[in-house]
């Protein structure tokens, strides 16, 4: 098994005419994901990347059975996406676009009844369970499959992770990019959650970054829940408070989301905690062995 | 995008947030004339995006016009050290002049959108004036939270719970509610990330004032927000980062001698944090983005370099969209073009690497290839040592 995205998944693409949603929407199916359909309202009946493109979600499902949403839009057409992948009845959508106002993410977060669709992102590589489906703008070529499941606030810092894993012969069972906004969809304790389910996964690389409690609030359920190995690395232990850095939630206020109370609070839950971006291989391999 | 307090305050009052009238100075000549048409007394109060002013000699009372003069005087064109300018401190270019108000309580208020819940979350406490993180951390039983449903927006009872916590009666409570139901309004409406009231006033007469006001906006918002985004003051950014905004790199200016040069916020955000691991200082926070192309990188280049303390360039790639081969042609014709002398160690993973690799080592410039992030951190430190010896 794996968690979000696998065998089973069937991806319909929002925005699959675009430039970008053309793109990887045909990378995704290239890694092995089976892609039935794409959305884009006023094209339906035509043909993108070798599926059929439908006007609405709703009929790409009844349609084609797919499950699984990509969005693929500007930003300010993408809380209107999410929210119709919600209203279809999506099992999860997923989004990679940067510069969602955080009102449309407040406002779309509201319309997801209990048990409804899971919102992954925005601005987030995406999700992917090595050797099965990615959903995402990974690089695919990086992963190999096995038992280790990788969360992360990052995208590029955790294809860094995953190559340091790749590298070392450890394989993953599903990586996992929750994005960098302020609000997103799926936290931390989402996915660690997913993760502790999974008899799959047999251990955890959790990237965090400075700004807000998402890390600390990870570190609570590891302690109280997770009993899998958790190595961690939080970026921006140099980041000047009151700046942000690039990313719309990575800001250190008045003393809150610091690095160091990150570090601290998941270091106290059991985590290996590295200070280096170059040891997360490493302390997952010394974790494995232990 | 922050915003300066005369901007927040004309912007809140639009959404029927009570504020005192006040005028907008750029001479002391504007000021005297600003204050006569309000009548005296008024407070003079130096403009900049930064808390602290009045501890720094930024907020003045004035009693007459000789008084009002001599404050605009000693106010415009200082520069202005509080405890979040930096060191540096901030110039300051315009003044705020303000009716003078019979203060009877002070107050706090803001509202934030609170990451755990996803939702707006109003703060309020009723001890104004204060840094309300210290309150938090000292007293946190006076921090009054109330989180708003997107759905319905602020509702009565909500403020009328704030109301009741703040203290307020009669009249003022009346006045309380309605500033309260306001500032939610203003909140949603612009798109703001942080509104802040501090303090937030209740005058002897039982009016409810905002006697400060702070007020940020989401800035991927702006593109829905014209009437905020035509109120941008360029002199409140530094240069670089102005220069970066224009070619959509995120870039931040920090205080040490290695340039970085990286994809994405995080991997940005790691390295600096192994360069200071190795021993050495970055000097930037400079993000390329997950689709930069050549041009990008020659002007994320020009960008770094240009500034004088960068000593060594430090480019950490993880190419996914960004293929290796496309950043490392966009690098040779960068730094052909630009003539940079400065040592570059570069670091580079992902799709296309080896053919990257390739390129540089043909290209002939001062290239220093790493494997992985430790060695390049070490290559950097290593570079320093060289020109310190030399």
């Amino acid at each position: 098994m794996s968690v979000l995205v696998g065998n089973e998944t069937r991806l319909v693409v929002q925005g699959i005419t675009g430039r970008e949603g053309a793109f990887h929407a045909e990378a995704c199916r290239d890694y092995g994901t089976d892609l039935v359909a794409g959305v884009v309202p006023g094209k339906g009946g035509q043909t993108a990347v070798g599926v059929p493109v439908f006007d609405t979600v709703a009929e790409a499902v009844a349609k084609t059975h797919a499950n699984v949403g990509f969005v693929l839009v500007p930003p300010p057409f993408c809380a209107d996406a999410y929210a119709e992948a919600v209203d279809a009845g999506l099992d999860l959508v997923v989004s990679i676009t940067e510069g969602v106002p955080t009102r449309d993410m407040v406002r779309v977060m509201r319309t997801v009844p209990p048990g409804g669709t899971r919102i992954l992102g925005p601005n987030c590589p995406g999700v992917i369970s090595p050797g099965k489906a990615k959903v995402g703008i990974m690089p695919g070529f990086i992963h190999r499959e096995g038992h280790v499941g990788v969360v992360s606030r990052s995208g590029t810092l955790t294809y860094e992770a995953v190559h340091q894993l790749s590298e070392r012969g450890i394989g993953q069972s599903t990586c996992v990019g929750i994005g960098g906004d302020p609000v997103i969809g799926t936290n931390f304790v989402d996915v660690l959650e997913l993760f502790a389910a999974d008899d799959d996964t047999g251990a955890v690389i959790l990237i965090g970054e400075i700004g807000g409690g998402a890390e600390e609030e990870a570190a609570d359920f590891i302690r109280r829940e997770l009993k899998k190995p958790v190595v961690a690395f939080i970026a921006g232990q140099t980041a000047p408070p009151g700046r942000r850095m690039g990313h719309a939630g990575a800001i250190v206020m008045g003393g809150q989301g610091t690095a160091a109370g990150k570090m601290e609070a998941l270091r106290s839950a059991g985590c290996t905690v590295v200070e280096s971006p170059a040891e997360m291989g490493a302390a997952m391999e010394t974790r494995l062995r232990g | 995008m922050n915003l300066h307090e005369h901007q927040a305050k004309a912007l809140l009052a639009g959404y029927g947030v009570p504020i005192p009238r006040g005028k907008v100075a750029f001479s002391a000549d504007e000021a005297v004339a600003a204050a006569s048409e309000l009548g005296l007394p008024v407070v003079v109060k130096a403009q900049i995006h930064a808390g602290g002013r009045g501890k720094a000699g930024g907020v003045r009372l004035a009693r007459t016009e000789d008084e009002v003069r001599a404050a605009a005087d000693a106010i415009l064109g200082a520069t202005l050290v509080t405890k979040q300018t930096g060191p540096e401190g901030r110039l300051v270019r315009r003044l705020l002049v303000e009716e003078g108000v019979a203060i009877a309580r002070e107050l706090y208020v803001s509202f934030i959108v609170d990451r755990s819940t996803g939702r707006p979350m109003c703060v309020a406490s009723a001890a104004g004036g204060m840094d309300i993180e210290e309150v938090a951390a000292e007293t946190p039983e006076k921090i009054l939270t109330v989180t708003v449903d997107p759905a319905l927006g602020m509702q009565p009872f909500q403020a009328r719970r704030l109301a009741f916590g703040l203290g307020f009666e009669g009249p003022v409570f009346r006045n309380g509610t309605k500033f309260l139901t306001a500032l939610y309004r203003a909140f949603e409406g612009l798109d703001a990330s942080q509104v802040e009231i501090n303090p937030m006033l209740v005058t002897e007469g039982g009016d409810v004032l905002a006697l400060d006001a702070k007020v940020s906006v989401d800035d991927s918002a702006l593109f829905r927000q014209p009437e905020v985004a035509a109120l941008r003051d360029i002199h409140e950014e530094s240069p670089l980062e102005v220069e970066a905004s224009k070619h959509r790199l995120s870039y931040i200016k920090l205080d040490g001698s290695v340039g970085c040069m990286v994809n994405g916020a995080g991997l940005a955000m790691a390295t600096m944090d192994i360069v200071k691991l190795a021993g050495a200082s970055p000097a930037n926070f400079l993000d390329v983005g997950g689709g930069a192309s050549a041009e990008q990188i020659e002007n994320a280049f020009r960008i770094l370099s240009s500034d004088p303390e960068v000593r060594v360039v430090l480019i950490n790639i993880f190419g996914g969209i960004l293929r290796c081969d496309r950043l490392a042609k966009g690098l040779i014709a960068a730094v052909r073009k630009l003539g940079v002398t400065l040592p570059i160690v570069i670091r580079m993973e992902g799709t296309n690497v080896e053919l990257a690799r390739g390129m540089l080592e043909e290209s002939g410039l001062d290239f220093t290839t790493a494997d992985g992030m430790r060695d390049a951190a070490g290559q950097v430190v290593k570079r320093l040592a060289g020109q310190e010896a030399a």
